[in-house]
């Protein structure tokens, strides 16, 4: 460290310039990070948060857009509830709708339509959890378009009003909607296209035949098969990490991303070995000399392995700081979130990768010829 | 197992190259130095000089003859190049044409590395041995900000940080004026005969010679029957 520590004073332009490419690249890698984390979340959030283990879809369900396609009767809830290993198995309807407040504002709401005494009830950090055929519970973020606890919405087209009388404790959306958690017989009512102006009412809903939901959530002892419960009720069965695929969109955001965040990762390691391998063939009279003055290839490759440590661990961090002072300032609406673990996991990489590169290019420190140091032989 | 003479070459010869570009940089080379004793080697380029610095500093391995410094065999300890090494940085210094300091340390630091490098002891200091060549007051100066003298100073101050036994000064005076040249070999055979250091330096500077003890001239890859 001795030699590395001296060097990186001596050449600070060189390396600062290097430096400086570094911390653009974890910036990035924060803001990609963090888009990709709001994303998820955006995406995501709702089914993130329910206590499932998996999703019972209807057989043959195309897995895109999965949860508004399926269709699942109460035969097939039924068989899923008497599988030995299943703690609960409950219907939920999907879909999305849009919504008008009562001072005009129009909001967009994915409906999740659950049995208000089920294990699927969110809990709530406003107001009151689940309760009657109007009642609904939405996301926290829906505040930011102005709902409050006792706001009525009035669903467009069949002019259904329902009431909000709590907010999720955290963000819940599903394909970048809010969700509005509320009474199965009321999605039921709106699905089927039964439901009426004003608020729902009991009456309809006893009128209704139609005893269907999107997808059975299920939640199962571990080592539960199920392949056997999927035999027997004509389902097709995803984790809860699966399911996320069939969220609108998720897919082709996560990948799209991950293959930017590949790029990265790819362009870190090129530049640093590139910078190292010009710096090494700089240096590389230098290095014969210490050669012939005694220096071992090994302490000669720990020193330079040290100063590519040292400006990948400080700059990056210092692009780290720049991306997460840079992401709190973005605005609400932008799908972005800092979370610690995907920022510390690309931190990570952008390190080892680029370490990875410097060590290619400082290899060839091993193959200089101490000689080379002599006169007569330069 | 302290021995007088400090370099043996007998009967060295190396070959380099291939086919009709084969060329013979030490032909049955011979040469003796006992220690405090400082040699001057002249011939013109391309004779074979730096090589015989290279084949004496075991940076080259000859294809016969036998090469001992401080009573080791060179082709035994060759047998592990950890050894090899190992021997090399705490018996052998070496002096390098216009001092080819690190340009990133100052002078100080030039030879704290080498100390480091040799694991020498951690309270090393390394202002008297730059005392003892005159650029003490330029110990935190960096060899941009040394003149040609001064940075050759220093790297005869690096050269004798582990206490080698055997010293190679490779054309010490080839960016030197003439005074400075004389500075120079004058304080290498001061040095020399006060650390009682066998030294060989390879010159072109015929006037430098009066310091020497005694003067061998190389011509392609021999050694002068006047000079041996």
């Amino acid at each position: 460290m001795f030699l590395a520590l001296r060097e990186l004073k001596f050449a600070r332009g060189r390396f600062g310039l290097m430096g400086a490419v570094v911390s653009l690249i974890a910036v990035l890698m924060v803001m990609l990070s963090g888009l990709s984390s709001g994303l998820v979340n955006d995406g995501v959030s709702g089914l993130k948060s329910l206590p499932v283990t998996a999703f019972a879809f209807d057989e043959g369900t195309k897995t895109d857009n999965a949860f508004s396609r399926s269709v699942v009767d109460s035969e097939q809830v039924e068989t899923w509830q008497s599988q030995v290993g299943i703690t609960h198995a409950e219907p939920v309807g999907a879909g999305m709708t849009n919504a008008t407040t009562e001072d005009g504002t129009q909001i967009d709401l994915s409906l999740f339509g659950i049995q208000p005494d089920s294990f699927l009830v969110p809990d709530v950090s406003e107001g009151e959890t689940l309760e009657g055929l109007a009642g609904i519970v939405v996301s926290k973020t829906a505040k930011n378009d102005g709902l409050d606890v006792g706001t009525v919405i009035t669903l467009d087209r069949i002019d259904t009003e329902l009431e909000v009388v709590g907010f999720t404790e955290g963000q819940a959306t599903f394909g970048h909607v809010d969700m509005a958690y509320l009474h199965l017989d009321t999605w039921r009512l709106i699905a089927s296209g039964a439901a009426q102006a004003g608020i729902p009412t009991q009456e309809q809903v006893d009128a209704l035949d139609f005893n269907v939901a999107s997808v059975i959530a299920v939640q199962a002892e571990d080592g539960f098969d199920f392949s056997t419960a999927d035999l027997a009720a004509a389902t097709e069965t995803v984790s809860l990490q699966e399911s996320f695929n069939s969220s609108p969109g998720y897919e082709a955001e996560t990948l799209t991303l991950s293959m930017i965040q590949v790029f990265l990762y790819a362009i870190c390691a090129l530049v640093v070995g590139a910078f190292f391998t010009v710096w090494t063939i700089q240096r590389q009279h230098e290095l014969a000399v210490l050669r012939a003055l005694g220096a071992s290839g090994r302490y000669l490759l720990r020193d330079s392995l040290t100063q590519a440590s040292i400006l990948l661990v400080a700059f990056t961090s210092i692009g780290v700081g720049i991306g997460i002072a840079l992401g709190t300032a973005m605005p609400d609406g932008m799908p972005f979130a800092l979370e610690v673990t995907p920022i510390l996991t690309s931190s990570i990489l952008t390190i080892a990768l680029g370490l990875v590169g410097a060590a290619v290019a400082i290899l060839r420190i091993t193959r200089i010829d101490p000689l080379t140091a002599l006169g007569g032989q330069r | 197992m302290p021995t007088t003479t400090a370099l043996s070459l007998r009967e060295v010869t190396l070959e380099l190259g291939d086919g009709d570009s084969k060329v013979r940089p030490l032909d049955n080379v011979s040469l003796e130095i006992k220690r405090g004793e400082f040699v001057g080697v002249i011939g013109p380029s391309g004779a074979g000089k730096s090589t015989l610095l290279a084949v004496a500093g075991a940076l080259a391995t000859p294809d016969s003859g036998v090469v001992n410094v401080l009573g080791q065999d060179l082709a035994k300890l060759a047998q592990s190049q950890g050894k090899l090494a190992k021997f090399r940085l705490r018996s052998i210094g070496f002096v390098f044409q216009s001092g080819n300091l690190i340009p990133a340390l100052n002078a100080a630091d030039q030879l704290r590395l080498v100390n480091k490098i040799s694991k020498g002891p951690s309270s090393f200091d390394p202002m008297p041995l730059l005392d003892a060549v005159g650029v003490a007051h330029k110990a935190k100066n960096l060899p941009r900000q040394l003149s040609g003298g001064e940075r050759q100073r220093v790297g005869i101050a690096r050269a004798f940080v582990t206490n080698p036994g055997l010293l190679l000064v490779d054309e010490p005076t080839a960016a030197l004026d003439r005074q400075r040249s004389q500075q120079v070999v004058a304080l290498l055979a001061e040095q020399c005969h006060e650390r009682d250091v066998a030294t060989i330096m390879v010159t072109h500077d015929h006037d430098v010679l009066g310091h020497c003890d005694r003067v061998v001239e190389m011509i392609d890859g021999r050694l002068s029957p006047a000079a041996s």
